[in-house]
């Protein structure tokens, strides 16, 4: 199961993660991203990973988790 | 768990009975008081085992505000291999704490002897003591300290003092390692707060100088004089700062579990408070119906608070507890380390919504805003500072929830502009007046 990572304090605001993964990423009123923290299904997987390469900050990881955890 | 045998003889003499106050500040007397702490001769992983052991029988959790296991954290510093830093945490950015202040004036050299146990116990190869910056009457009490234990060769690992920034995250553990480390005084993103800090290439175990005293005091008494005091699930004393509408401020030290009420009373309340606020300024407010809950990690938890650093703030009568609430989120706001934009936008975000709110003067969609800013921001942080400023936030809404409903109606709180019953360093209380 892969889980996002927003690292708060490289994060700039710049909200292609949004743009490119609406589904499970949103960005709060001054657009910084919340993520909805529940797994990524996998049809999703590989946008995340887009997100996470064009993310200008470098912000953004995705973390592999045993699923139970 | 201790011998029941051992429990029942230390609870037999008042005089014996386990505390952190009290004791005496000069080394000599402290010595010949408490006698010198129990320090192994030489490397020997028989005592560093054996002092692990001690922590764990002893259940001591940190009084820095999470309340961690202190023998988790010394297991962790330990597996980080020798040469590492005991680093003293009297930052006590807490605006309404004083008892680290106090430890450190009163009995310094229980705190230090803390920080050389646990030197030994994770052959440490230094102590770095930290008094923010400005902070002249704790400094110069550590610098005697520092001194008479040099001169009477008390210090086998190197003592030194140092003052960081005076902010309210400047104690936050990794930013204190990282000032430390590089001079940036800043909360650091760390996803898996399990692995143990590091300064340079080694391990790091920062600890509050009470937690430092208690470990001094433990390794001296055994855990049962600890245990013997406060809950079986939530063992020892706490030193508490009580402030507010109370007549006589100040620290006091409790048995864990000590009803809420009874702390507020040690300091004897001008009057029936409306309210506590318990843990500090990211702490929560408690309504006089849960007065009574124990001050324990697992009881306030169940009542939305958390003990936080022992801190008790009395709401008198005559305060406005939102606009209280709103000073203190717009303090906290003024105060974060600036690095996350979740806490930098959010926390005057929700100041001014609490300010508003209290004054009267809230739209139609206040209350709504509000409360989709508080889910939003919380948890966002790298470091725990926003969640504190939503805690206290939210308790406000439900502790006062008579006064949001008048005010939100239109009717402005009668005490709104009454001066502050709480506590803020002189240039933050210039800014969150209204």
């Amino acid at each position: 199961m892969i889980r996002i990572l927003v690292d708060p304090v490289a994060c700039d605001a710049y909200g292609y993660c949004a743009e490119l993964l609406p589904e499970a990423i949103t960005v709060d009123e001054w657009g910084y991203p919340i993520v909805d923290g529940k797994p990524l299904p996998p049809e999703l997987v590989s946008a995340a990973r887009r997100a996470a390469r064009d993310c200008p900050r470098r912000a953004i990881t995705l973390r592999e988790r045993k699923s139970g955890h | 768990m201790p011998d029941a045998g051992e429990v029942l003889a230390t609870a037999t003499t008042e005089t014996d009975r386990y505390r952190l106050l009290g004791h005496p500040t000069d080394l000599g007397a402290h010595i010949a008081a408490l006698g010198p702490a129990p320090l192994p001769t030489g490397a020997n992983r028989g005592w560093r085992d054996a002092f692990l052991a001690l922590m764990e029988a002893s259940g001591l959790g940190g009084r820095g505000g999470a309340g961690f296991p202190a023998a988790i954290k010394l297991a962790a510093a330990q597996g980080g291999g020798p040469g590492g830093t005991i680093v003293v945490n009297a930052m006590e950015g807490e605006p309404a704490s004083d008892k680290d202040k106090l430890l450190l004036i009163r009995s310094p050299h229980l705190v230090l002897d803390g920080a050389q146990l646990l030197a030994a116990a994770t052959r440490a190869r230094r102590i770095i003591v930290c008094v923010p910056e400005g902070r002249h009457h704790v400094a110069n009490a550590v610098r005697r300290a520092l001194d008479e234990r040099m001169a009477a060769r008390c210090a086998p690992v190197p003592e030194v003092m140092v003052h960081p920034p005076d902010r309210f995250t400047a104690g936050e553990e990794s930013a204190l390692a990282g000032w430390v480390d590089s001079g940036r005084s800043l909360p650091s993103f760390r996803p898996d707060k399990g692995v143990a800090l590091r300064i340079g290439r080694h391990a790091a175990l920062v600890h509050n100088a009470e937690t430092l005293a208690h470990v001094a005091m433990i390794a001296r008494t055994g855990p049962a004089a600890f245990r013997n005091r406060g809950l079986a699930e939530d063992p020892g004393t706490s030193l508490v700062t009580v402030s507010g509408a109370v007549e006589h401020p100040g620290v006091v030290e409790i048995e864990r579990g000590t009803p809420l009420i009874d702390i507020a009373r040690r300091a004897l309340p001008a009057g029936e408070p409306q309210a506590l606020l318990i843990g500090g300024y990211g702490g929560a407010w408690v309504a006089p119906r849960h007065f009574a809950t124990p001050y324990a990690s697992l009881s306030l938890r169940a009542i939305g608070a958390t003990a936080g650093v022992g801190i008790v703030v009395v709401l008198g009568s005559t305060a406005c507890g939102l606009m209280e609430s709103a000073r203190i989120v717009t303090y906290l706001a003024g105060q974060s380390a600036g690095q996350c934009g979740p806490c930098v936008y959010g926390l005057p975000a929700i100041a001014g919504d609490l300010t508003r709110l209290a004054r009267g003067e809230a739209d139609a969609g206040l209350l709504g805003r509000l409360d989709r800013r508080l889910r939003e921001v919380d948890g966002r942080g790298a470091c725990r500072h926003p969640d504190g400023a939503v805690q206290l936030a939210r308790s406000a809404l439900q502790v006062f929830a008579d006064d949001v409903a008048a005010h939100a109606a239109g009717a402005p709180c009668p005490y709104w502009n009454r001066a502050s019953q709480f506590r803020f360093p002189v240039d933050a209380a210039a800014k969150v007046r209204p």
